[in-house]
């Protein structure tokens, strides 16, 4: 089913997305002419297929519950943003805040995101084939970030138990982030999200892990001069 | 909040549709910011002529005209809204010292080859009223203004001009503006509202005059001027565009071979020619972008 935003309202096509017969074969769906518009394909929640032709502008698929949603163009602040289950698929770049608060589903972005990527994340999977921007996974809570390209400056501060896994350089890291060695358990889960963004699973090697050092969130009495 | 726009055509071929695109970037740029809005457009330069871009606020066009010609010789006045464009080839001192004593009207910019215009309303009445559309040029700015700093009114809205040719507008705060104000205004910088953005555009006009460049200029701004903001301002030769290093004011940049746009958010370009082809790219956070001639 083709849905046009020239023609229609953006309330509309919305509505005919969230509100999809269970019953009815229609699963998927093609949205052309986004043009930018906010919110497009927020709130679904079926098993559904929709492909986005065009660039869009905020919250973009923001709270999905299991649809996959596909992208052929860049998306603007807070794609995937408290995202359930399901998946979404960005060929172009991503910008602040991609996959923010989500708690789960994978959010696969082929180009680059800007700033605080996965900001609070609570256990979405993010796989970013190219950089990410400064502040990225700040107190991510719990999911993995996999970046292939570098990170901005403060990867991961104030981090709780979500994992960074990079290939590339790290401008810097934040408070309370430190390298970590990868074990066989972490070293699965890289390859599984490696596996869904069709990346060769024989990077792995090239890969590092980052996570918490578990002094910040954890009142420490030896930091108290600190406060 | 406030949605900036810019835009820089490489292509003269566009150069009559350049108000159009503008409209079409301000329109959709309404909801950002809808108390008020404000334009500069750069046409190509008349030699030895100046033109002011003058806020009225009366409507008697003829009286002003006959006033004015008592000091000023060749002078030409063309009245948009509650905006009159008088040109004339009196340098900028000596005619701004005129201005002085009509208190009826307040120059908003002046220059060989910039118009500013702006207004309180929603931007969409603003361009209407103003007939954007049918506005040529080599390069445009555009605002519209959600107010937080100073009050609503013309003074307060954007693009502010404080030098020749210059403009600027802003998306975001500025928290060393009182400060700043006092110190540019020691330097003869002359700064006329409460407003933070007339501050950073002093800024910069201080900067220019002090021979630097536009980038040279801007980039001394991050470490001078406090708060946060996207910046798009234009010259004679072009436009620049900067953002503070936390970078939480959006902007977007399209850049094709016939054009160079800007943006708060894409959808404010989803009108132009063939956009979707574009080289689309957000400004990093402390570094600034320029084009020109």
């Amino acid at each position: 089913m083709n849905l046009n935003l020239k023609k229609e309202s953006l309330r509309k096509v919305n509505e005919t997305l969230q509100s999809i017969d269970r019953k009815s074969n229609k699963k998927i769906f093609k949205i052309s002419n986004p043009d930018g518009n906010h919110a497009i394909c927020a709130g679904l929640k079926d098993e559904i297929e929709v492909t986005i032709d065009g660039h869009t502008g905020y919250y973009c698929a923001g709270m999905n519950m299991n649809a996959n949603i596909i992208v052929n163009g860049n998306v603007g602040t807070g794609v995937a943003e408290n995202m359930m289950s399901g998946t979404v698929h960005v060929k172009g770049n991503a910008s602040q805040s991609a996959g923010a608060t989500a708690h789960g589903g994978t959010l696969i972005i082929d180009g680059d995101t800007s700033s605080r990527c996965g900001i609070s994340m609570k256990g979405i999977d993010i796989i970013v084939k190219g950089s990410v921007g400064h502040m990225s996974a700040f107190m991510a809570q719990s999911g993995n970030l996999v970046i292939c390209g570098d990170a901005g400056d403060a990867l991961g501060d104030s981090i709780y138990e979500a994992n960074i896994f990079i290939k590339g350089k790290v401008k810097s890291l934040g408070a309370d982030c430190e390298e970590k060695k990868m074990n066989k358990k972490d070293q699965n889960i890289l390859r599984s999200l490696l596996k869904k963004a069709s990346i060769n699973e024989s990077e792995i090697k090239n890969f590092k892990m980052y996570g918490s050092a578990r002094k910040l969130y954890n009142f420490n009495i030896d930091n108290v001069s600190e406060y | 909040m406030c949605g900036i726009v810019g835009i820089y055509l490489k292509n003269k071929k566009y150069n009559s549709q350049l108000g159009k695109f503008l409209t079409g970037m301000m329109n959709s740029m309404a909801t950002r910011g809808p108390d008020s809005a404000g334009f500069a457009i750069y046409s190509s330069e008349k030699k030895k002529k100046y033109k002011y871009s003058v806020c009225s606020n009366t409507d008697q066009v003829k009286e002003i005209s006959k006033k004015l010609s008592r000091h000023v010789k060749d002078i030409k006045i063309k009245s948009i809204s509650d905006h009159l464009i008088i040109e004339t080839a009196m340098k900028p001192k000596k005619f701004i010292e005129i201005l002085k004593n009509h208190e009826e009207l307040s120059l908003v910019g002046y220059g060989s080859c910039i118009e500013i215009f702006k207004q309180v309303g929603n931007p969409k009445d603003v361009v209407k009223n103003f007939s954007l559309e049918k506005f040529s040029g080599s390069h445009a700015i555009g605002h519209t203004r959600m107010a937080t700093e100073s009050a609503i009114t013309t003074d307060g809205s954007h693009p502010y001009s404080t030098g020749e040719d210059e403009c600027l507008v802003h998306n975001g705060s500025l928290s060393n503006h009182n400060n700043l104000r006092r110190s540019l205004q020691k330097k003869g910088i002359e700064i006329k509202s409460m407003n933070d953005t007339e501050v950073a555009a002093g800024y910069i006009s201080n900067g220019l005059s002090d021979k630097k460049s536009l980038k040279e200029t801007l980039l001394d701004g991050l470490k001078d001027l406090d708060g946060f903001y996207t910046f798009i301002s234009g010259t004679k030769n072009g436009m620049a565009i900067v953002r503070d290093e936390i970078a939480c004011k959006p902007a977007v940049v399209a850049e094709t071979k016939d054009y160079v746009a800007i943006a708060s958010e894409f959808q404010a370009m989803a009108h132009l020619p063939n956009v979707n082809s574009a080289k689309i790219f957000e400004p990093e956070p402390g570094k600034v972008y320029s084009w020109g001639k």
